[in-house]
């Protein structure tokens, strides 16, 4: 970590990654989409729709996946001082949100031929719906100072406090058993019961979603940084 | 002096404020009641409906009342520097947080818990369920409280922070809400209110250590 504390040196790096991350998530979710859509067998009871789920859920775990990521680059940030723990955990935050908006409406197009209904109050949907309105007041509060550096560490304190919401969606589908289906892949007790012929690309999808996470990350992060070296650039040509 | 007595004096010269500005206080609990008879206009007058809705709206309503007056926790001190000299005097800022957060409560929950009654009493609760209404108004105001300074210290200099502060503590008192109505109902169908307050009791437990670590840790930033 402290080897990547020189933004410069980050900047090199993410240069040199980026374009193997970026292919890598155009491969994986190019095959995982395939295998879904395609390949693998309608449901019995579902029949086409559960193809849904070759999205929905990769995007849900993205949901929680990029906010534990933000609250961890949030902390090394608060914590050890490490220069680009808030970078990242800012520029985390809009596609954390998009993730989140993605496994929303995944899952109300599910819902709708399943369940019959776009949308109910079931704690499973509700507490995300909470860390969607999480990333928008992360967003607004960064955005909210004169001082970039103050809005930076506001969210990091702000996402230290909201991490409390990720153990709530994990169980709240034991916790207040309603519509949405119980955990069938990550079980507490290690029994998953989905088939193997359907597991394999929710995992490909998934790792196409994380790499493309990466990807973008790397991007935006390479961005602000290049952007806070113009600034005291300038600076310093208003100074002289 | 020992950082104890200094907080004993913060409470004492906060609440002699909040008397003295005893306006803006009864603002909040005329909106409180406002907000509330709002909905029998907007629903519609049948009693039987109404006591049923009754829980939800008036902690909505409670809710809207409480996040009303959170911006203003630091605001004041901070603009006239009284939050700097406090820090300079001494007293440490966790506990400077929880006496904030104290006065929050005893001069917006505490009488919101109060008025309840009586809005309650046009929405033809019955009876018996008063006394955990007000136990759960008066728990779950608590944690609202909490929640408020951190989200009131997390803002403080923000432009627009009174639109972002509603955006911060809304989601986060969720749980607060779901618990609080949930009492009230479990009461109203002859179980037991207990096991809800317990829980609402384990999250205002919870949120102590919680605000006492992020409220002053916004304050450091908003002093540097």
């Amino acid at each position: 970590m402290h080897f990547l504390a020189n933004p410069g040196r980050f900047v090199r790096i993410a240069d040199r990654v980026l374009p193997w991350v970026s292919a890598l998530a155009v491969v994986l979710v190019a095959v995982g989409l395939y295998a879904g859509l395609v390949i693998v067998p309608a449901d019995y009871q579902q029949g086409d729709t559960v193809r849904i789920m070759y999205v929905h859920v990769p995007a849900a775990w993205m949901a929680m996946f990029v906010y534990a990521s933000l609250a961890a680059a949030a902390a090394s940030g608060l914590i050890w001082r490490h220069p680009l723990g808030f970078v990242i955990a800012q520029s985390a935050a809009p596609i954390g949100a998009a993730f989140t908006f993605l496994a929303l409406v995944t899952g109300s197009l599910w819902g709708k031929p399943m369940w019959g209904t776009w949308w109910v109050w079931d704690g499973r949907l509700t507490s995300v719906l909470i860390l969607f309105f999480l990333y928008l007041g992360l967003m607004a509060l960064v955005e909210a100072f004169d001082d970039p550096k103050r809005g930076q560490k506001a969210a990091a304190v702000l996402a230290l406090v909201g991490v409390v919401i990720l153990p709530i969606i994990k169980f709240s589908v034991d916790w207040w058993a309603t519509l949405h289906q119980p955990a069938s892949i990550m079980r507490l007790d290690g029994q998953t019961t989905i088939h193997a012929s359907q597991l394999w690309p929710v995992l490909v999808m998934a790792l196409g979603f994380t790499a493309y996470y990466i990807a973008v990350l790397l991007v935006r992060v390479k961005q602000q940084v290049l952007a806070s070296r113009l600034r005291s650039l300038q600076l310093a040509a208003a100074d002289a | 002096m020992s950082a104890l007595g200094l907080a004993r004096l913060l409470l004492r010269r906060d609440l002699a404020l909040a008397w003295r500005q005893r306006g803006q206080v009864l603002l909040a609990i005329a909106f409180f009641v406002l907000t509330a008879s709002l909905f029998p206009f907007a629903i519609g007058p049948d009693p039987n409906l109404l006591a049923r809705l009754a829980p939800g709206i008036l902690w909505v309503a409670a809710l809207f009342a409480m996040v009303l007056s959170m911006e203003r926790t630091f605001q004041a001190d901070f603009e006239d520097g009284s939050l700097e000299q406090m820090v300079l005097a001494g007293l440490p800022l966790p506990i400077l947080s929880l006496t904030k957060a104290l006065v929050h409560w005893l001069s917006s929950g505490l009488l919101v818990t109060l008025a309840s009654p009586v809005v309650a009493l046009t929405f033809s609760l019955p009876p018996q369920l008063y006394l955990t209404l007000l136990a759960s108004l008066a728990l779950g105001s608590l944690s609202l409280s909490l929640l408020g300074t951190i989200a009131a210290a997390l803002t403080l200099g923000a432009r627009r922070g009174a639109l972002l502060v509603p955006l911060i503590i809304l989601p986060l008192s969720v749980p607060v809400l779901i618990l609080g109505v949930m009492a009230v109902q479990a009461e109203a169908l002859a179980l037991s209110a207990t096991p809800h307050l317990l829980l609402m009791g384990a999250f205002f437990l919870l949120l102590l250590p919680v605000a006492s670590f992020a409220t002053p840790a916004a304050l450091r930033q908003a002093l540097d």
